[in-house]
């Protein structure tokens, strides 16, 4: 079948195209690689985009700031999952792809004597833990914006070849595991292409999609995490996902804390302000986490709103119609379009909400993919590579600190560009030859939703994921739920197997892009489910009512027997595990020693 | 154009989903010349002209913005 395909052959081949994707690709054209990169829309509409808050860098330019600081607080941050060497790495490059981004044109904010003002952002500290730093680097409220359009032009300069309009479909290998490349389908033609290289490397971003409620846009399906899993790399920590509280129910479009601040009270289906009953001193005001988990075990327990009780309402009809008009005009305007309540009027109806992926494809510091193999949990696959949010470095671990998601893309989208220049420059990249069935596997994909009969519908399917993962894996985890959850959404992978499309043309057939998206989008809730319903400890984003704070395991972390990486592998949904690197990347660099994490 | 309205803002996503379901198939030739182009616009400079913090100075685009603004 695949001699039907056409095939395009470089030296190497990027898919996706935001931060992580365009860094690597600037570090490969510079370099004189033949370089593509492919790209579902347009690259500056890529969700870098939406990252405002800024990139971290202890530049200490307002406040006096080094690494070590800075290395202490993403290890903490962490719950001390993340790999310390990375952590190490990545930290220790911070200024120098921040300057070089400076020199690539980003307007970054200036202070008066015109060095890169930065700004306080929380969890980042001064001597470890005492007082807050400024160590955000930020253009405006516009940061990931200004980001991708910088490393854009800086990419046209290079030479860089887009294929944009393009959605990779699989990962290739041949029989000892190399990876070959991907086969690719331009949107606008339906045609499918093999794209074979010498080096691939993943940009895709997030799977955001899996929940129900997620700040992802529609783009973040797990494309390159989903690819992965399916061609037989294991997923790393998929357990862990960032949530934010208030997002508006439905819509998934962000409620900022301040709006508490400005007196926003929270309240059940009968109306109650339950907040007191958790948090009786700071009752509305209490930490993300805190109010989070309130709001789960109201709705689990049956008094959320609405006809489906899934959600809870934040309150501001208390206050005066010209205080929600001067102080919140933005947020009553979300309100009205998204929720469709006027917040003079009514309350906003509101869920806790997805927001950042911490695990993906297993990395090391260099942007290799490593599996386990040979004894070693850690050998690099031939040939690929991946960064971003779709990779795990693992520098986040079970929790990420704002601001470090933009430095982890440059950081190590510019490591894993590296590492393919180096190895190309070493003669240890080769284009190795296609197996004759190689892009089999994508023609019978695709060949089986041209003919699927009587199958599930595309959106239904998606809906049953995202409600699943939304009440069985959320952002409070309960025991029993993990476990029911395991079942329905097995149950509901079976249903993805068989979805039906009823329009069949080839061009812009967004129905069948839907469908392909849905199958890497299963991938990445399987894994979130089963990894999450194992890991029988809170760390970080993860927690459990199962695991409470003892004085033996502070927080309901257990590091006697759960200080490891999880590995969940798709085709028989097993699970491994492997150690944390604990070890920082110098020698000369001491570990940060297990402690509680408190603030 | 169905696929020009995966943007980078999920505000977006969702209100040109909307637009989609509601208007498209009823624009005439010149209102989708107006809506493609518009569509050519950065999320940041679209969102501000859809929520209204920013006014639409392209004459022509304001009838399609007017639809937007109401999804």
């Amino acid at each position: 079948m695949s001699n039907k395909v056409t095939k395009r052959t470089f030296d190497a081949v990027i898919v996706g195209a935001g931060g992580a994707g365009l860094r690597a690709a600037l570090q490969l054209s510079e370099a004189g690689l033949k370089t593509a990169v492919l790209s579902k829309v347009f690259p500056t509409r890529s969700h870098t985009v939406a990252a405002q808050g800024g990139v971290a860098a202890s530049l200490g330019n307002t406040t006096e700031d080094n690494w070590h600081w800075h290395m202490y607080d993403t290890v903490k941050g962490s719950d001390w999952l993340g790999d310390q060497d990375s952590i190490e790495f990545m930290v220790r490059k911070a200024n120098e792809v921040v300057v070089e981004l400076e020199h690539y044109g980003m307007p970054f904010d200036r202070t008066d004597n015109g060095k890169i003002y930065q700004r306080p952002f929380g969890g980042h500290s001064q001597n470890y833990g005492k007082s807050p730093v400024m160590r955000s680097c930020a253009a405006a409220d516009r940061t990931g914006h200004a980001m991708l359009h910088a490393l854009y032009q800086r990419n046209v300069r290079a030479h860089t070849q887009f294929f944009v309009e393009w959605m990779a479909l699989d990962l290739l290998r041949d029989a000892s595991g190399n990876v070959l490349g991907v086969t690719a389908l331009e949107l606008e033609t339906g045609e499918v292409s093999i794209f074979h290289a010498k080096a691939t490397i993943f940009a895709t971003g997030g799977s955001g999609r899996i929940y129900y409620s997620s700040t992802n846009a529609f783009i973040n399906t797990g494309d390159g995490v989903g690819m992965a899993a399916r061609a037989g790399i294991p997923l790393e920590d998929m357990e862990f996902w960032q949530f934010h509280p208030t997002g508006v129910a439905g819509a998934g479009v962000l409620i900022t804390e301040g709006v508490r601040g400005e007196g926003g009270i929270l309240r059940n289906g009968g109306g109650e302000r339950f907040m007191e009953r958790y948090a009786p001193n700071l009752k509305d005001l209490a930490s993300r986490d805190v109010v989070s988990r309130s709001m789960v075990t109201e709705i689990n327990e049956g008094r959320g709103c609405g006809p489906d009780k899934d959600h809870v309402m934040l309150d501001i009809t208390h206050l005066s119609p010209e205080v929600i008009m001067k102080r919140l005009p933005g947020i009553r305007e979300i309100s009205i379009r998204f929720a469709g309540v006027d917040p003079i009027k009514a309350p906003i109806p509101v869920v806790p909400t997805c927001h950042y992926q911490m695990g993906g494809i297993p990395t090391n510091y260099k942007g290799q993919v490593v599996v386990p193999k040979f004894g070693n949990a850690d050998t690099p696959v031939p040939g690929f590579y991946a960064a971003g949010e779709c990779a795990c470095a693992s520098v986040h671990g079970a929790n990420r600190l704002g601001t470090n998601s933009l430095l982890d893309l440059l950081v190590f989208g510019k490591a894993a560009g590296e590492s393919v220049v180096d190895d190309f420059r070493a003669g240890n990249l080769e284009l190795k030859p296609l197996p004759e069935d190689v892009a089999d596997r994508t023609l019978a994909r695709l060949d089986r939703l041209e003919t699927q009969r009587d199958g599930s519908s595309v959106n239904d399917v998606r809906l049953a994921m995202q409600r699943t993962m939304q009440k069985h894996a959320g952002v409070f985890r309960f025991k029993d739920l993990l476990k029911e959850g395991v079942e329905k959404i097995l149950k509901v992978a079976g249903d993805a197997r068989y979805t039906q499309i009823g329009d069949k043309s080839k061009v812009w057939n967004t129905a069948r892009q839907e469908a392909l998206e849905l199958d890497n989008l299963i991938e990445v809730a399987k894994a979130t489910m089963v990894s999450a319903e194992a890991r029988k400890e809170s760390r970080g984003a993860h927690v459990r009512d199962d695991a409470v704070d003892t004085p033996e395991h502070p927080n309901g972390r257990d590091d006697t027997n759960w200080l490891k990486h999880t590995l969940w592998f798709s085709a028989d949904n097993h699970l491994e595990y492997k150690p944390v690197r604990l070890k920082p990347m110098s020698s000369d660099v001491e570990p940060i020693a297990l402690a509680k994490r408190t603030y | 154009m169905r696929w020009q309205c995966r943007r980078a803002l999920l505000e977006l996503d969702l209100v040109l989903s909307r637009f989609l379901a509601r208007h498209f198939d009823r624009l005439d030739a010149a209102q989708l010349a107006d809506f493609e182009d518009l569509l050519r616009c950065d999320d940041y400079e679209l969102w501000p002209m859809i929520n209204g913090s920013q006014a639409c100075e392209v004459a022509r685009w304001q009838e399609m913005i007017a639809l937007l603004r109401q999804c």
